[in-house]
């Protein structure tokens, strides 16, 4: 298959003029070079038969390159995710043509709504195969257009180190996202010419970053400064950004009360005291009331999600909005903006942070210390000390705040248990809190924390899920087992799918249709797996059944019977305005 | 070409025609797509298009803006246009040009906007039209320099410049005065 014709001297001559060496390598050879040359370390994958010569090849690297075997492609993706977010660098994802390919859309879905970092690579049929209806094989890169940021199909081995390079640079460059490379059995088998490896810094179509424009940065700094009521929303912009030093210099300058969304949560510590909590539907009462009250709402890394706008013609109608993101499609397309600050909040930051006046807007920060302390009243109090003989599921997070101290990483599925979650979690430190938010993936949670462990190797790393999430993707208790993952997995379980049941019962005048689902012995089929665990039902036994969870050295599953029919509140109701937030 | 298509098909929005064609620089192809929604959605969507990895530049026009054409094909039976000399008549009306002339049939093309095509549909519909089909439109943009000018500035790693915004509008900014 070796060729040496015009192409390959074409790709030779424009990447490395002075070259004088070759190899001959094969293109699955040249995938994994190009993943070392990238500073990988980690891949997530399952084998198959159209990826075979990349496994093949990658027997000879398991010394520079730690694959993880998991149970499921969906299982791999959500790993890689969890790792992208708590390490900040790129997931790596292997899968097989046809159903291991498609096994991947759910999590590429939810990695561009979330703008997750993602290589994923996918073998493919023979060339000469393609179209035919061949074994396991799947037009993969129509499927999974709509969910990657960018996505291409190699027939041929000498495109294999300029396509790595590009794939790489823009799934980690601008707006992070997923990126899909399907390679043809050929291709992978391919020898060709390899003349090194050279980064990607630039595609003359593509612009990761819009130019700052200066004059909208003076916009906004003086819009700030003459702001009384200014209100702030971070998202994962700032953690993506990596700007948590600039955001805090930010907001401590000009006394900013700052609120986040779910994906931006970690990025400032919970106990700051500018920290004003939790924006949208479940979030905290304050800064939901008052986003319509203030006089300039400032959005930096965050798109607006109708979680968090709830009814867009009653959403801060009265305030001025400045809007910072990479991203200049985000500008204007829920929120209109009057001021859009385009480019990397770690770039606009400070530039605004320059501009701004010293400020401490005292009066406007005691109106949000009187919305907690009302919801604290109303609701708080109730879920973290609750009178009921039965434990709430925010009762639980708060003893595991105790006990890790805000220290732990966070990784949640997603319903009632999530939002409590993140509700009352702690955080001391940035990427500490992963969850699906966009796409609200169930059973994202155990692959996710598999990949969160090996994204921080010395963190602790808890995975909070509900008794409806774990079963989506149970199976991937038999990675833990097998690579020795050490993630504490804590159930909490109230007997129904939670958060549907809730709407059932606020929405649809109880008629719980489907929403009763039984569980297996968790503590059993961990055991089956060699993972130790716990079920406990008492609340006096709750401190020294987490506190054994996070000592216990490796894996460990601790499951906890929750009330019922408990709700998350504050709530508001879909087709409501952000100030109609329901206390009860 | 998906990447584009599925950009207008996931918001429901119809599109009345697409073409691609190669431009006046070698690699760069210009994709026309018409459609028919208010300024505040193609601005979104020409944002969107724009943040394809794969795409250069995305501009929005309105007809009064672009030079534009479509073609059309029309099919006759031969014999009803050799009868009646009126048919001949009403072709070089319109300025259509045979481009087939067959025993059973005679195709006809003509170049021109929408309503110059449809008339002549409507025209031949009495004596037996056979078959139609018209061509996506293609449209060159009045004030447009080309692609050479611009690609330089592409090849440049620097951030773009060209972002379609208005600037913070009077009022707004007077509302803030007050």
């Amino acid at each position: 298959m070796n060729t040496t014709g015009v192409k390959e001297s074409k790709i030779d001559s424009k990447k490395n003029p002075n070259v004088v060496q070759t190899e001959e390598l094969s293109g699955a050879e040249a995938v994994l070079k190009a993943c070392i040359a990238e500073g990988v370390e980690t891949i997530f994958g399952y084998p198959g038969g159209a990826i075979m010569p990349i496994y093949d090849a990658l027997y000879d690297y398991m010394d520079q390159l730690d694959h993880i075997l998991v149970r499921h492609e969906q299982g791999g993706i959500h790993a890689g995710q969890g790792f992208a977010r708590t390490s900040g660098k790129t997931g790596v994802v292997f899968a097989t043509s046809g159903p291991g390919a498609t096994n991947l859309v759910t999590g590429l879905a939810d990695a561009m709504i979330d703008s997750t970092p993602l290589v994923c690579i996918t073998g493919q049929v023979f060339a000469h195969l393609l179209g035919t209806d061949a074994f396991q094989e799947t037009d993969v890169i129509n499927i999974t257009t709509p969910v990657t940021k960018w996505n291409y199909q190699i027939t041929d081995a000498n495109e294999i180190p300029e396509v790595m390079a590009k794939a790489f640079y823009i799934a980690k460059s601008g707006r992070p996202g997923p990126v899909l490379i399907d390679i043809t059995k050929n291709a992978q088998l391919q020898k060709f010419n390899y003349t090194g490896y050279t980064k990607c810094n630039h595609i003359r179509s593509y612009r990761p970053k819009p130019i700052v424009r200066k004059e909208y940065v003076e916009a906004a700094a003086a819009m700030i400064n003459k702001a009384e009521k200014p209100l702030v929303l971070f998202g994962q912009g700032v953690i993506l950004g990596k700007a948590e030093n600039e955001f805090k210099a930010f907001i401590e300058k000009a006394g900013l009360p700052a609120a986040w969304t779910i994906l931006g949560l970690s990025a400032l510590p919970t106990d700051h005291p500018l920290n004003v909590g939790m924006l949208g539907m479940h979030g905290n009462y304050g800064p939901n009331v008052l986003t319509n009250e203030c006089d300039v709402l400032i959005a930096v890394g965050m798109r607006f999600d109708d979680r968090v706008t709830g009814r867009l013609d009653r959403y801060a109608k009265q305030a001025m909005v400045i809007h910072l993101d990479i991203d200049p499609s985000e500008v204007d397309k829920n929120v209109k903006a009057d001021v859009p600050v385009w480019g990397d909040c770690k770039e606009t930051l400070p530039m605004l942070t320059s501009l701004i006046k010293q400020n401490k807007h005292e009066d406007w920060l005691n109106k949000f210390k009187d919305c907690t302390a009302k919801e604290v009243e109303v609701v708080i109090e109730n879920e973290l000390h609750p009178t009921s003989e039965i434990m709430t599921m925010g009762e639980v997070i708060d003893q595991l705040n105790h006990l890790t101290k805000g220290d732990a990483i966070i990784v949640t599925d997603v319903g009632q248990h999530q939002m409590v979650a993140c509700r009352y979690a702690q955080f001391n430190q940035s990427k500490s809190n992963v969850t699906s938010g966009g796409l609200g993936t169930m059973g994202f949670a155990l692959p996710a924390a598999i990949g969160a462990k090996y994204g921080a190797k010395d963190r602790t790393v808890v995975a909070i899920i509900g008794d409806g999430g774990i079963q989506m993707t149970i199976q991937e208790l038999g990675t833990i087992m097998q690579s020795k993952v050490d993630v504490k997995i804590l159930i909490l379980n109230n007997q129904f799918l939670g958060m549907v049941r809730q709407w059932q019962q606020l929405f649809h005048e109880k008629r719980y249709s489907f929403v009763d689902i039984a569980s297996p012995d968790y503590v059993t089929v961990a055991k089956g797996y060699g993972i130790e665990g716990n079920s406990i039902k008492q609340r006096n036994e709750l401190k020294d059944a987490l506190k054994k969870m996070l000592d216990h050295k490796g894996p460990y599953l601790l499951e906890v019977f929750v009330g019922k029919e408990n709700n998350v509140f504050p709530m508001v109701p879909q087709g409501c305005g952000v100030s109609e937030i329901r206390l009860k | 070409m998906t990447r584009i298509a599925i950009i207008f098909s996931r918001r429901k929005i119809n599109i009345e025609s697409m073409n691609t064609s190669p431009s006046e620089v070698e690699g760069i192809h210009r994709f026309t797509i018409v459609i028919n929604v208010t300024e505040d959605v193609v601005r979104k969507l020409v944002r969107q298009i724009e943040k394809q990895v794969d795409v250069l530049k995305a501009y929005f026009n309105t007809n009064d803006e672009i030079i534009w054409q479509e073609m059309a094909l029309y099919k006759v039976p031969t014999d009803t246009i050799a009868e009646k000399a009126k048919v001949e008549r009403l072709l070089r009306a319109y300025g259509a040009r045979a481009v087939v002339i067959r025993k059973d049939y005679t195709i006809f093309e003509t170049t021109g906007q929408r309503e110059e095509t449809n008339t002549l549909i409507n025209v031949l519909a009495p004596f037996g039209l056979i078959e139609f089909v018209r061509s996506a439109r293609v449209a060159i943009i009045k004030d447009s320099k080309g692609f050479h000018e611009k690609l330089k500035e592409f090849e440049e790693t620097a951030p773009t410049k060209h972002i379609i915004r208005e600037e913070i509008t009077a009022e707004k900014a007077a509302e803030m005065d007050r």
